[in-house]
């Protein structure tokens, strides 16, 4: 018997109904990360039908997903596959699967660290907290001039006037059990 | 000295682009025997057709050649434009100087003018010979034969008949419904199909004009269009299987019947599994076929497994499980197997809410309306899981069926031990139907079905005028198609009754009885049957309404005697003289 229990979570989880794929791999084509990834969009939705669940949690590719939502934007059966991305990394997170992509893992969470005490982004603060906390400090040095040049990345933050609005936002939704 | 006019075309820069159409108007017009001659743009327009007409009055022609396109595309036009002007349409030619030589000439210019001026010279010395023929009327047998009681044979009585005329619908089995009858839901709202034939089945039965003749097959069809004559041989008993050729009882009484028109709905049969060895051959009890599955799905029965009665909790449905195979000797898509297969899934998990259904698939064929959500739904709603991959083998293995097959799309080779396989097997002609279209004078393809008289414009005629086509002994379809099918072929059948008598082209051979020496070899020769030798005269004659006009009496007549009308030797060879003047 072939476990298809993972279908209805995913499906639950990500809103999407991802038995309708028919494998045109337009998602996949137009992925900007599908080159980097082991399965690519479309394989993941059939990984799903199969109840592989070890297996992609523990893949590259949920982590490599940029939420581009091209994929989502272009699939003709309008599935939203960067949703689906996102369900696999909340029942990782759940289910305590160390993520095959530590710094994909450090990034999101640094910038959610970010906008909870700021209320908003502030590039130079994410920069600075994201190489810290991985030590990783030189490799993207190349994109610094021209970031810097274009004004990405402003030295002072704009601290949001309702910042402590946000700040509640994030801490009275922290423990609502999430379906996952 | 005749009188003829040589209208040359430009179609365009179809011939014009090539050939110089002044150049050939110029030497038709040293031709003594042409009055008058000219070019125009498009002689098939309003005005062309004018031109011609006003030219036959003001010139008093007395024959028209319109050099131009090929006779199959414009000859029945412009012999309309010229009957109407009061000529004999039969003393019109068309000279084909477009398909025959400015389209394959287009690098020779010069060359190409001197071969449109030949041609239409030789035209001009054909319409010179040309009698002024009259088309035959022939008598016309308002009554219909329709072959097979299945719903194409039925819808197409029921249009003709509900037009009025009387129809003899003849059954082999003995009740009517064909294979809808074996059906449980159809695709695509589930509706039972016995209910939907009920109806239908109850108007044929009742209706003042169809004759209804179970236990009975067509065992001679003689005669042409229009005038038919069937002997149809009813069989008393019925012991033998439905699908086998032949009765198993003597024939207990013979109808004859005066016929205008064929409808042929012989229908289809499932493929013989045990032709599929590596799928089991018919040995495996629980792997069945999806008509053998159809009766399980009917309301009142239960889907069980045919070894043990036990219900089946995983079941395999096996797309092109013989369709698609040139090695089978099956290289035809089945059509209908995508749709049937996702409704049987659905059914199934409907009936066992705890069953696991899987589908192997190459590809899924659903093109009609609404067609491919239907089959996505049962991948949505009712959790089918689509495997898409060929199934390479299934055997027992304990009290389980293994399948072997893949799923491409993941790139993983699949084992799944099953309670239960439905195969999917090939629609293959009707048993007896390949015999049945000797008898008809009708053509079967490589297939075994029945060749339609043109693949996209004439899907419901065959080349035996008066013999029509409906349903799946014509290729594979599902219901709707054959609905539409069996309405198509009831039309024609209509406009072919549509008045009391048909005409036939009168340029039919003929007979010199002077030089007949009834010898035969016409007779031999003619491949429509329309010669004989007359018992009493002693010479050869022509059954003018069955004469194609072939000509193959022509060439085997050692006389001379034979000949076609406007065709004759002495025109031939005045055409043939006048290619190398």
């Amino acid at each position: 018997m072939i476990d298809t229990t993972l279908i209805e979570r995913i499906n639950l989880l990500s809103s999407q109904t991802i038995q309708l794929c028919y494998h045109c791999h337009k998602c996949t084509a137009g992925c900007p990360v599908a080159s980097e990834m082991t399965y690519g969009p479309d394989r993941v939705l059939r990984l799903v039908q199969f109840g592989e669940k070890e297996r992609l949690l523990a893949s590259h590719d949920i982590w490599l997903c940029a939420g581009c939502e091209t994929c989502g934007t272009r699939c003709p059966n309008e599935i939203d596959i960067a949703r689906v991305m996102d369900a696999l990394r909340q029942i990782a997170i759940a289910e305590g699967v160390r993520p095959a992509e530590p710094y994909a893992e450090k990034f999101h969470k640094t910038f959610l660290f970010i906008v909870q005490n700021m209320g908003r982004m502030h590039e130079a603060s994410l920069l600075a907290a994201f190489k810290l906390w991985t030590m990783d400090l030189l490799s993207d040095m190349d994109s610094a001039p021209a970031m810097l040049l274009k004004g990405k990345i402003p030295l002072l933050p704009h601290l949001l006037k309702g910042r402590g609005d946000v700040r509640r936002i994030f801490e009275e939704t922290s423990d609502v059990k999430r379906e996952t | 000295m005749a009188k003829i006019g040589i209208f040359v075309c430009h179609c365009g820069h179809n011939i014009a682009g090539t050939v110089d159409v002044q150049q050939v108007v110029a030497e038709a017009q040293k031709n003594p025997d042409v009055a008058f001659a000219i070019d125009y743009k498009y002689m098939c327009s309003d005005p062309g057709q004018q031109l011609i007409r006003e030219s036959i009055a003001k010139y008093g022609l007395d024959g028209v050649v319109v050099a131009a396109c090929s006779p199959a595309m414009h000859e029945t036009t412009f012999r309309k434009t010229v009957a109407s002007a009061g000529m004999n349409a039969f003393k019109c030619e068309s000279a084909n100087i477009r398909e025959q030589c400015s389209w394959v000439h287009q690098n020779a210019k010069d060359e190409a003018t001197l071969k449109a001026i030949a041609i239409a010279s030789s035209i001009a010395e054909k319409v010179k010979g040309n009698e002024e023929l009259t088309p035959l009327t022939l008598p016309l047998t308002h009554r219909t034969l329709v072959i097979g009681g299945g719903i194409a044979g039925m819808q197409a009585a029921l249009d003709v008949a509900d037009a009025g005329y009387p129809v003899i619908l003849v059954e082999k089995q003995d009740r009517l419904g064909g294979r809808m009858a074996q059906l449980s839901g159809t695709f695509l709202n589930f509706a039972a199909a016995p209910d939907l034939l009920r109806q239908i089945i109850e108007r044929v039965s009742a209706h003042p004009h169809i004759q209804v003749l179970t236990n009975a097959e067509v065992s001679e069809l003689s005669g042409y269009v229009g005038n038919f004559r069937a002997h149809i041989t009813h069989y008393a008993l019925r012991i033998t299987q439905p699908d086998t050729v032949g009765p198993d009882s003597p024939p207990s009484e013979g109808f004859t019947f005066d016929i205008g028109a064929v409808v042929v709905a012989t229908g289809w049969q499932p493929y013989d599994r045990a032709k599929l060895p590596e799928y089991g051959g018919a040995d495996i009890p629980d792997v069945v076929d999806g008509l053998t599955f159809e009766k399980m799905l009917a309301p009142g029965s239960e889907i069980r497994r045919p070894s043990d009665g036990r219900v089946p909790r995983e079941i395999v449905f096996v797309q092109c499980a013989g369709s698609r195979d040139r090695e089978r000797g099956v290289p035809y898509c089945s059509k209908v197997c995508c749709m049937y297969v996702a409704k049987q899934a659905m059914l199934y998990r409907e009936r066992v809410p705890d069953g696991q259904a899987y589908v192997f698939y190459i590809d899924i064929r659903s093109a009609g309306k609404n067609y491919d959500e239907y089959v996505q739904r049962a991948m949505t709603d009712f959790s089918v899981l689509y495997l898409r991959g060929k199934v390479s083998k299934i055997f027992r293995e304990g009290d389980k069926v293994m399948v072997w097959g893949a799923d491409t799309l993941s790139d993983r080779a699949l084992e799944i031990a099953a309670d239960m396989v439905v195969l999917a097997t090939p629609m293959t002609p009707t048993a007896g139907a390949a015999e049945l279209g000797q008898r008809l004078h009708i053509s079967t393809d490589a297939n075994g079905f029945y060749n339609e008289a043109h693949p996209k414009l004439r899907p419901v005629e065959t080349l035996t005028a008066g013999i029509f086509l409906a349903g799946a002994g014509q290729g594979p379809k599902d219901i709707p198609e054959t609905v539409a099918q069996a309405s198509g072929a009831a039309a024609k059948v209509l406009q072919l009754f549509s008045k009391d008598e048909m005409t036939a082209s009168p340029m039919v051979a003929t007979v010199i009885p002077e030089l007949c020496a009834a010898c035969g070899a016409c007779v031999k020769a003619c491949p429509y049957g329309a010669r004989s030798i007359h018992p009493l005269w002693n010479i050869a004659t022509v059954n003018a309404a069955l004469c194609q006009g072939c000509g193959a009496c022509v060439v085997a007549c050692p006389n001379k005697a034979s000949q076609v009308h406007n065709w004759r030797p002495e025109q031939i060879l005045a055409m043939v003289d006048a290619l190398y003047e």
